[in-house]
């Protein structure tokens, strides 16, 4: 038990050393970049051309597999936020700060995608590409917190007012992704609630679901590549004046 | 008679390809969609890399400065 605290704790150290993670993270960086676009193409190629279209819905279904990915890591990047939140307000990790900065951008991107791909499916199934319902308010909210995060860095004075105030909003703001979440269920609502449970059969066709699931996995993947890009670049920025660092740039600033 | 088949053969081709591009009259929805999904993915996967060229190239700059007033 007590060895066993002392490797988490040990991890825990690591993880919030920006050289150990400059150093390891490129390697993950590259495969997750690989299989995020494999599984992407495989995905996006096998739900556009070999399923068949949807009893109601006929072909215009098809955008659920980008919708629905794209929601998920949305909200998945938020969850991944707000615990960075609170990791960086209880022991003032500046690791914990630099991933909020380099995830922030990403889960706008996401949100932005996915309120996107809502409106352009909602013009055929729904007859209106956007409608005010609890669903759709929630994740404007979820976009509007993301901007927030990313404009709210910009315009603090000094890094470590701006680390503050940021991870304080990050963690207010995970109130709303269970509303994000129930709100097909709490409100009456023109969207559909979801078809994928855990721990519950799925009320979707299996032939649906490989492409959905290689999307999501692929979304994931980039997803995660795009962050720790963005975290590598933070961590540069922000240890330009250690010897590592200058090391790193002397040597070409490209590998390790 | 095999000249005939040839024609018809890569006629009903092109339109296989395009009655798929119409996905049954929704393929302005269905392709803008997977058309923003792609542009979202490549923004996100390039985005850091360009931030990161821009940087290094700053940073290299100013320590061959630093370098050059040490040295004098």
């Amino acid at each position: 038990m007590a060895k066993r605290r002392g490797w988490l704790r040990a991890t825990f150290h690591k993880a919030g050393s920006p050289r150990w993670f400059f150093s390891g993270s490129r390697r993950w960086m590259i495969g997750l970049y690989a299989v995020g676009a494999v599984s992407v193409l495989v995905g996006s190629v096998w739900g556009l051309g070999f399923v068949p279209p949807d009893r109601l819905q006929g072909d215009s279904f098809r955008i659920l597999f980008v919708h629905v990915p794209a929601v998920h890591v949305a909200q998945s990047v938020y969850v991944a936020i707000a615990v960075a939140g609170v990791v960086y307000l209880v022991w003032r990790m500046k690791m914990a700060d630099l991933l909020i900065a380099a995830a922030a951008p990403v889960g706008l991107a996401f949100t932005a995608l996915a309120l996107a791909t809502g409106i352009v499916w909602g013009m055929p199934t729904w007859g209106a590409g956007w409608v005010w319902d609890a669903r759709t308010v929630s994740t404007l909210v979820l976009l509007f917190l993301f901007f927030g995060l990313v404009a709210l860095r910009q315009a603090a004075a000094r890094p470590a007012r701006a680390a503050l105030a940021v991870s304080l909003l990050a963690v207010v703001g995970v109130v709303n992704i269970p509303i994000i979440k129930y709100s097909v269920e709490w409100f009456t609502t023109l969207h559909q609630p979801p078809s994928i449970r855990i721990g519950e059969k799925p009320a979707i066709a299996p032939v649906f679901l490989w492409p959905l699931a290689l999307n999501a996995l692929g979304c994931y993947c980039l997803a995660a590549a795009a962050v720790i890009a963005a975290l590598r670049t933070r961590i540069v920025e922000r240890e330009a004046g250690a010897e590592w660092v200058r090391a790193w740039l002397r040597a070409g600033g490209r590998a390790a | 008679m095999g000249a005939r088949v040839a024609p018809r053969r890569r006629q009903s081709g092109v339109a296989a390809v395009a009655e798929w591009l119409a996905m049954g009259g929704h393929g302005p929805f269905v392709w803008s969609a997977y058309g923003i999904g792609l542009a979202a993915l490549l923004g996100i996967s390039v985005a850091p890399h360009l931030r990161m060229r821009s940087l290094r190239r700053h940073l290299r700059r100013r320590l061959d400065e630093g370098g050059a007033e040490g040295g004098a």
